[in-house]
């Protein structure tokens, strides 16, 4: 544990991973990831190895989220350490192999880094996903991503509830690093999404070249914004939803939602309103994947971190 | 022009989910049934959700596209084994609703879409038809809340692939997705058309006047390589949701994914179905179609 006036060293990060098909129907990354197998020119970094590679080609091949079960909840310490066999549904069989590739998770010989590229159908805009609020290499990187890109905006959502946070496929890595843009459909690839994503990347190589140079790079405060809860579709009996995300929540992702505003709306017309205890921040607010998780959206708070200042060993 | 008249509309047909993953009506029709819409006055409303193997999967089909297989061949081939699912199903649907141009079908038969391309509410139609273009005139007249244009398919009804006399299509929307918005747009589209086969059926004459359309002239596909046949550009960020806005020689079409431009080349025409997630497959990044004006004449339902 240091402190905020003491210099964290860490590791040069050697090797990187840009992970694209996670989820099959997302298509910026699928592209990308395509693109730089064919010629990774543009993500070579001075002492850096830097691997772009499709997690899950079954699923891109047939345009789907996923064949068996999805792939980035199937990262757990119990599929990973369970005997591998056919048996076993395909993305955890992946699951497996991509441990062994990139692992494995929580090892020494675990890649560094690991980017792993999605797009949402909500108006998340660009979107990076930290998993440890403790993880000062990633929020100095993404601090320094978010200065990049000024004065477009790109934000950050920490993860780290003990019950909703999942074990993704970046979480092999030393520094897991989500990115998520949006708003696009499943299966289409939009150019201004894919540019984006594409741009988020060479600041996020360019921040990994730089620290392995040895720069150091100053204590800084990072703000992001904390899961909280998922908020699940209201539905009936059986299971169907009965009301739709409202139109005055629709779109507004990162936006305050305070006590009494309007969040559902039946489909003959009524209103239900947020029923919280004070303001949140919602997003991933109507995305398509995760009507099966049941969840509409995930509430926020907004909190600063502090970065400690860092430099290589 | 002379008043047209027609016999009363008195069965119409809603159907939703004729793709599995274009949300907006399914639960249109879920909904109506919830409501128990099925007679209002002098129209008998029938309500079907057209793929519920596909709606169950949240996929736009299982084995073929539903939207496609109501082709004469199709709807008379002999159903074996190994006959698709939708292949079947489309004769299900038939038998239910038509059968396709005879006495007992339907009267009118309104599908209802989703597209992920910005085309806001289109009605399309397979052919001229006084009565359906009246229709179109009376929702474009009466909705505020998005721009309603008509879109003319140009092949033949006999030969129409598809299951409808006029197909609802409401975007942009993504699959899998149910936005309140697209969903309350055409539930109001719904409505007037039941509310107009009341007006019509009950004597009403709707006056002659003029419609624009768009008909399409033909597709455009995106740049591939020629060895893996994968896409090499993506829809241009000038071109991207700028759906019947008219398209020029020397516009921006297409940024590659190495950053150059490909610029349209061509006459005038209007752009839609701009990026649309189900023509990827199909090998088609948008349709070009120029504008038509139609005009219509008067019509009333036909008084014994």
């Amino acid at each position: 544990m240091s402190s905020f006036n003491s210099i964290v060293s860490l590791e040069e990060a050697r090797r990187v991973a840009i992970f694209g098909g996670t989820h099959g129907n997302e298509m910026s990354g699928v592209t990308l990831v395509n693109l730089w197998v064919k010629n990774g020119a543009e993500i070579q970094r001075k002492g850096v190895e830097t691997k772009p590679f499709i997690t899950n080609p079954k699923a891109v091949e047939k345009c789907a989220r996923y064949v068996d079960t999805d792939l980035n909840r199937a990262f757990t310490p119990e599929n990973l350490s369970a005997p591998q066999g056919d048996n076993q549904p395909y993305e955890v069989q992946r699951a497996q192999e991509i441990n062994g590739i990139f692992g494995p998770k929580g090892s020494p010989d675990a890649y560094d880094v690991i980017f792993d590229l999605h797009n949402t159908t909500s108006n998340m805009g660009c979107t990076l996903i930290l998993e440890s609020s403790k993880d000062h290499f990633n929020l100095q990187m993404m601090n320094y991503i978010k200065k990049a890109i000024a004065p477009s905006s790109c934000l950050v959502l920490l993860n780290e509830h003990p019950l909703l946070k999942y074990s993704t496929s970046r979480s092999i890595a030393k520094h897991p690093v989500g990115l998520e843009v949006g708003p696009q459909p499943q299966g289409v690839l939009r150019s201004n999404i894919f540019e984006a994503m594409r741009v988020i990347l060479k600041h996020a190589l360019d921040f990994i070249e730089l620290f392995n140079e040895g720069m150091e790079f100053p204590s800084c405060t990072v703000e992001v914004f904390r899961v909280l809860e998922r908020i699940d579709y209201p539905r009936d009996a059986n299971g169907n939803i009965i009301a739709m995300v409202h139109p005055n929540l629709q779109d507004c992702d990162w936006e305050p939602l305070n006590p009494g505003d309007p969040m559902f709306q039946t489909f003959d017309g009524k209103t239900i309103r947020f029923q919280g205890s004070g303001t949140v921040y919602p997003t991933f607010i109507n995305e398509a994947a995760y009507y099966e998780k049941q969840q509409a959206f995930v509430t926020t708070r907004r909190e600063s971190l502090v970065a400690s200042s860092i430099r290589k060993v | 022009m002379e008043n047209a008249t027609f016999s009363p509309v008195s069965r119409v047909a809603i159907c939703g989910g004729t793709h599995g993953n274009e949300m907006t009506g399914m639960y249109v029709v879920r909904e109506m049934q919830r409501q128990e819409a099925d007679q209002t006055g002098s129209v008998s409303i029938t309500t079907v959700i057209s793929n519920p193997r596909a709606v169950e999967v949240c996929r736009r089909y299982t084995e073929r596209d539903l939207n496609r297989c109501f082709t004469k061949a199709l709807l008379s081939s002999p159903i074996t084994d190994s006959t698709p699912y939708e292949v079947r199903r489309a004769q299900e649907i038939n038998a239910l609703l038509g059968p396709k141009e005879s006495q007992e079908a339907v009267d009118l038969l309104c599908d209802l879409h989703n597209t992920t391309a910005n085309m806001g509410m289109c009605l399309i139609f397979y052919s001229l038809d006084w009565l359906t273009l009246h229709i179109y005139k009376y929702i474009q007249s009466n909705m505020t809340s998005a721009p309603v244009r008509a879109l003319l398919m140009s092949s033949p009804k006999s030969e129409a692939y598809s299951l409808e006399s006029v197909a609802i299509e409401v975007g942009p929307q993504p699959n899998g997705v149910l936005r309140a918005d697209i969903f309350n747009m055409a539930k109001e589209a719904v409505d007037h058309t039941i509310e107009w086969l009341h007006k019509f059926n009950s004597g009403s004459t709707f006056e002659e006047g003029e419609v624009e359309a768009y008909t399409v002239v033909k597709s455009v596909d995106y740049p591939r390589d020629p060895t893996t046949n994968e896409i090499t550009a993506t829809i241009h960020p000038e071109l991207q949701d700028n759906d019947f806005k008219l398209l020029q020689p020397g516009d921006p079409m297409f940024l590659s994914f190495s950053g150059e431009t490909v610029k349209y080349e061509g006459e005038d025409l209007h752009p839609l179905f701009i990026n649309e997630c189900a023509y990827y497959e199909k090998k088609i990044a948008f349709h070009l179609a120029k504008k038509i004006t139609v005009t219509l004449p008067s019509i009333s339902v036909k008084k014994d």
